[in-house]
């Protein structure tokens, strides 16, 4: 699964992307969240309030109960400030 | 109602001529009575600001504003529509983005203009950092609530 971040969201990760092998038991966005945040103070922080995280599957928005696909990219970033 | 019209949609760090554009959507076209140029420019903030840099989400950008751009050519009879946005740092007095709807009357038009602009603000996957006047790197513009608000007088 690839990962990209945006934003804060990157700045606090500290990196562009990766790639992840995600366990079993990660099925859905708001698990995703979970499982990032145990990762390292980097995600903590960036992760902490994990309701204003906004995320986009291949490029479409999709909510926190939507279930990830077996492959593809996933999109964390702040609320955005188009226009 | 005819076809919706397709519309034009760029992403890039260019500048761009707003006439140009509205030459563009209406040149040789006699079925046209109204156009309605946007253009959403940087501003200094009262002086505090040097430019704003504007992050972007390469592919689903232009993804997303293509989806608002279609929806919009769906819900209003449009003869033309073209929506321009720029990313990188900009400086106050730049342009950022542009919205260019053409229809056979005004209200068609205003409506698609106004509509465009309130779902690139919370919708498009743009970022803007700020950067300050005295130097050195300001926050990132927080969404406002009113903004997430102002979707709600389009959802039917």
């Amino acid at each position: 699964m690839k990962l990209v971040y945006f934003a804060w969201v990157r700045e606090r990760i500290g990196k562009e992307s990766e790639t992840v092998a995600l366990p079993p038991e990660v099925g859905t966005v708001a698990e995703l969240l979970s499982w990032l945040r145990q990762r390292g103070e980097g995600y903590a922080a960036a992760l902490e309030q994990p309701q204003v995280i906004r995320v986009a599957i291949d490029h479409e928005h999709v909510t926190h109960e939507t279930r990830l696909p077996a492959d593809g990219e996933v999109a964390l970033f702040p609320p955005m400030t188009g226009g | 109602m005819a076809e919706p019209c397709q519309p034009r949609v760029r992403v890039q760090a260019e500048d761009f001529d707003a006439a140009l554009e509205i030459e563009r959507l209406t040149a040789g076209r006699r079925d046209i009575g109204a156009v309605v140029t946007f253009t959403g420019r940087c501003r200094d903030e009262g002086g505090r600001l040097a430019a704003l840099e504007l992050e972007h989400y390469p592919g689903m950008a232009e993804a997303q504003i293509r989806r608002i751009a279609e929806e919009a050519a769906r819900r209003w009879a449009l003869s033309g529509l073209s929506v321009i946005h720029r990313f990188g740092r900009l400086a106050p007095g730049e342009n950022i983005v542009l919205v260019v709807a053409a229809s056979a009357h005004r209200r068609a038009a205003l409506e698609a203009a106004d509509f465009l602009m309130d779902y690139l603000k919370s919708c498009a996957p743009f970022w803007k950092k700020e950067h300050l006047a005295g130097g050195g790197e300001g926050d990132w513009v927080a969404a406002k609530a009113e903004d997430e608000a102002a979707l709600e007088r389009w959802r039917k």
